[in-house]
């Protein structure tokens, strides 16, 4: 799919990388990762729900079975981790779970075959279709989720410490002394902010690299399909790894939120 | 990387999708899960119960069969007993029976012969007259004599 119009590899790449996009500076909004991850998220929602309709207590179906061994193995995650009282953490740790992996699921689909989808029903030409199909490969995505996680990690903070505990915690750890307050605060601060910075950073950098090999496999011409083929196994255990990493970190900065010394 | 409004478009997406999980997802089928241990639990406590009682009623079964044989056993015993103390009964009877035929064949035997006798006397006597009266022909009067001849019949 590279040869069209000496289309150079670079043009390419940087073509497949352009979000479908309105909009100027921060008012900008990428349509392709909003719609895809909202409608995969109702893709989840829908399933989930549907299983939770018809739930029944004696011998479950197919679709109840494997819902029923997700939300189980993400509630053991959670009893595992998480060891206070909150409705919040097991529901959240699920929406994540499901939802990132739906997203980084879209990695599957051959870079070009969206875009050619499109093409073919609206008649645009190829070179004018915009369409990232993998949310998280936009740090929007990875930056609101991680900003989502770090909300509730100081609204918990606050909610079990209360804001004299928070600030005690943020200011009289490691160092002892009190003329080394400020110092304090400001390691904490760091060890504060890294958390979600890491956590979107992580999905945000392991996505969009996989995307980015994936572009490079398809420039390379015919060889590209037993190339494309070890990529996207590769990505078994990517997809899933960065999704369960990105559950437990949630699971495990709540636990720490919750911890009053 | 640029940071834009999509970022706040996912934060609402992603907290509305967080609240519905939390309220019609999660609750539901967590519930149907426990329901369904539960089940499961009571269930193996049954099958558990239900193989203890029957282990005990087996042990039962086999004690009363146990008791049924001794039982069984003991009225054969009792049986044959019975049946040498009915023989020996019977035999015992028997015997009496038999003595009682004996004394009375005997005592029937003694009254014929003793019937006989008497017959046999008065014959006697009868014929005694009769050769008396041939011999004496009819000089005798056998109303003259007749208390000597029965002097004669009681001495026989």
């Amino acid at each position: 799919m590279s040869a069209s119009a000496e289309l150079t590899s670079q043009d390419y790449i940087k073509h497949h990388l352009t979000n479908l996009s309105t909009g100027e500076g921060f008012m900008t909004v990428h349509w392709d990762t909003l719609g895809w991850s909202v409608f995969l998220g109702l893709v989840f929602l829908f399933i989930f729900r549907s299983v939770a309709v018809k739930a029944t207590t004696g011998v479950p179906g197919k679709l109840q079975c494997a819902v029923e061994m997700i939300v189980e193995f993400v509630g053991d995650s959670v009893k595992s981790t998480f060891h206070g009282h909150n409705p919040l953490i097991a529901p959240l740790a699920l929406t994540i779970f499901v939802w990132v992996l739906l997203m980084n699921s879209m990695d599957w689909v051959p870079v070009d075959l969206l875009p050619w989808i499109i093409s073919l029903v609206s008649g645009i030409e190829m070179s004018n279709v915009y369409m990232r199909a993998v949310p998280t490969t936009d740090p929007n995505m990875t930056f609101a989720l991680a900003i989502g996680v770090f909300i509730l990690i100081i609204y918990y903070s606050i909610k079990v410490k209360g804001v004299g505990g928070f600030i005690k915690e943020l200011t009289t750890q490691p160092f002892g002394h009190w003329s080394l307050y400020p110092v304090n605060f400001i390691l904490e601060m760091v060890t504060m902010l890294a958390r979600p910075l890491s956590l979107a950073l992580r999905l945000f950098g392991n996505l969009y690299a996989g995307e980015l090999i994936f572009l490079l496999i398809a420039t390379i011409g015919l060889y590209q399909l037993p190339v494309h083929f070890l990529w996207a196994a590769f990505h078994l255990l990517i997809i899933p790894l960065q999704a369960f990493i990105f559950m437990m970190l949630t699971i495990v900065y709540l636990s720490l939120a919750h911890e009053d010394h | 990387m640029n940071i834009n409004m999509t970022l706040i478009g996912e934060l609402i997406a992603f907290v509305v999708f967080v609240i519905f999980c939390m309220k019609f997802v999660w609750p539901p089928i967590t519930a149907a899960i426990e329901a369904r241990q539960a089940t499961i639990a009571d269930g193996l406590a049954a099958s558990d119960r239900a193989a203890k009682d029957l282990e005990l009623a087996q042990e039962k079964a086999t004690a009363q069969l146990k008791e049924a044989k001794a039982q069984a056993a003991g009225i054969v015993e009792a049986a044959k007993k019975r049946e040498v103390q009915i023989i020996e009964e019977a035999a015992v009877k028997a015997h009496a029976e038999k003595d009682k035929i004996l004394a009375a064949g005997h005592a029937e035997i003694d009254t014929e012969r003793n019937q006989a006798k008497e017959e046999l006397r008065q014959q006697v006597a009868i014929l005694a007259v009769a050769g008396a009266e041939r011999i004496l022909e009819r000089s005798i009067d056998a109303a003259v004599h007749s208390d000597i001849l029965d002097k004669l019949v009681a001495e026989l």
